[in-house]
């Protein structure tokens, strides 16, 4: 068969596959994005032995892969079944959609408290004394003043994360999970039609592209108030 | 429990610890190709022929742009297909042989390392002070001479930070290559909990293992920076 031919008979398929992948990234980032922040206060001000669970998390998440951690969840949690049978959470964890969601929404975070924590830092303190000098309280200050600047310096940063959470959302497929990347090997298996594959790498990409086309639009919408054409140099 | 992991026919230690060298053995054998990859491509994207750039950003940008664990397929399946149809015009009665999964994961992983390491290389020789080039030309060094002596001594020290990331995130793709049913760590990982039936223990355990190398892998580097950095002066402190 001709790639196009089997692009005809399979797009519904790819098409199912490319949204499942849509909703585990989107809904993995977002998860991540809520937890993130608190996360990363905690991480430029919580005292260094406070710290130290966070820390080991974050070092654990970033030292083993994803595919283990996916094994760990979806598989680990079949020796705990009794117990998990008795909390009312197994109905949960035998859903692979729900662990691979699970793990990337705890590994993401991982990735984002980092990344917002460098933002925080990255914070001019001249900003955040003339926002005590007006007399804004702290929890003003971190919404009208901190996060605001720590996200526009995180921004092309985080959105580098949800890439990569992206690419590795392909791995959910394992667990069995019909995503962009499940769909095109149960295709393949069918098929044998290597063609399939090339068609799943021009999707990702205009994944990709079409993301990063709405992330440099939400970031120039971001930084709104900076004049155009003094990137780095603040006046 | 911890007679599950003791040597010998009773636990699996030894099992899990062949996996531990296969997977190292794919990381360190991956390493030279991703670095050979990385430098063709970082040279070819900072060509002065337009063909040769649209060559180095394309291979960057599609590289990077895809899942690794489709590339492996695609390299696995790819050039298996390839190999098989090759060998049927040759000799139509031959056997389909099957594409070696350690091959497979050394060419799927070194051309994702080499697609990243493309860009960590070309910015590290964006980062070169052009004074000391033109300092080298006025001293009577050959093109040759200024690259040896002057570029590259200072392309490792500026390149090293971002290829060590690299490594550690292909010493954790590595774990891809048990899909393609290579006896890696995380695949002896998978036989111990089919008769065991313990998934969390030994998932636990191999994630231990990863989590233990990276962090080796992250001390030796930082003692690679330091000594790269060796010769540089520092303001202030």
């Amino acid at each position: 068969m001709n790639p196009f031919e089997i692009f005809a008979e399979y797009w519904p398929r790819l098409l199912d596959g490319t949204l499942m992948t849509i909703k585990l990234t989107g809904l993995g980032a977002l998860i991540a994005a809520l937890v993130s922040p608190w996360l990363a206060l905690w991480r430029v001000h919580g005292s260094t032995l406070s710290q130290l669970p966070l820390r080991l998390y974050i070092s654990f998440i970033r030292g083993t892969p994803i595919l283990a951690q996916l094994f760990l969840v979806f598989y680990g949690s079949g020796q705990f079944r009794p117990l998990l049978t008795e909390w009312g959470l197994w109905n949960f964890f035998r859903d692979p959609f729900n662990c691979a969601l699970l793990v990337f929404a705890v590994n993401s975070t991982a990735y984002q408290t980092e990344i917002l924590r460098g933002g925080i830092q990255g914070v001019a303190s001249g900003e955040i004394e003339a926002a005590k000098a007006v007399g804004m309280g702290r929890l003003l200050t971190l919404r009208r003043v901190v996060f605001p600047h720590a996200y526009r310096i995180a921004w092309p940063a985080i959105g580098n994360e949800v890439i990569l959470l992206m690419k590795a959302s392909a791995l959910a497929s394992v667990v069995t999970v019909f995503d962009l990347m499940g769909r095109t090997r149960q295709i393949f298996s069918r098929t044998f039609d290597f063609s399939v594959y090339l068609w799943a790498a021009v999707i990702y990409l205009c994944i990709t592209a079409a993301f990063v086309l709405l992330w440099r639009l939400a970031e120039r919408r971001l930084s709104r108030h900076v004049p155009i054409h003094t990137t780095g140099a603040k006046p | 429990m911890s007679d599950l992991f003791t040597y010998g026919d009773a636990g699996w230690g030894d099992e899990i610890l062949r996996g531990l060298a296969v997977t190292v053995q794919l990381a360190l054998s991956t390493l030279p190709l991703g670095l050979l990859i990385g430098f063709v491509i970082a040279f070819a994207a900072m060509s002065h022929r337009p063909a040769l750039r649209f060559v180095g950003f394309g291979y960057t940008t599609l590289m990077r742009g895809l899942p690794e664990i489709l590339t492996l397929f695609v390299v696995y399946n790819g050039v298996g297909l390839l190999l098989n149809s090759a060998l049927r015009r040759i000799s139509p009665e031959a056997a389909p042989v099957d594409f070696s999964p350690f091959a497979a994961g050394v060419i799927a992983l070194g051309m994702v390392f080499g697609a990243f390491a493309a860009e960590v290389i070309r910015g590290a020789f964006n980062a070169l002070d052009r004074g000391q080039v033109e300092a080298g030309l006025a001293v009577g060094m050959r093109k040759s001479q200024i690259f040896w002596r002057i570029k590259l001594p200072q392309v490792w020290r500026f390149a090293l930070p971002g290829l060590g990331n690299l490594w550690i995130n292909m010493l954790k793709d590595t774990a891809l290559v048990s899909i393609i049913a290579l006896d890696d760590l995380m695949r002896a990982t998978k036989v111990a909990v089919g008769v065991t039936k313990q998934p969390f223990t030994f998932y636990l355990v191999a994630c231990l293992i990863y989590w233990a190398l990276c962090l080796v892998s992250e001390f030796i580097l930082a003692r690679m920076e330091r000594r790269a950095n060796r010769g540089v002066r520092r303001a202030g402190a």
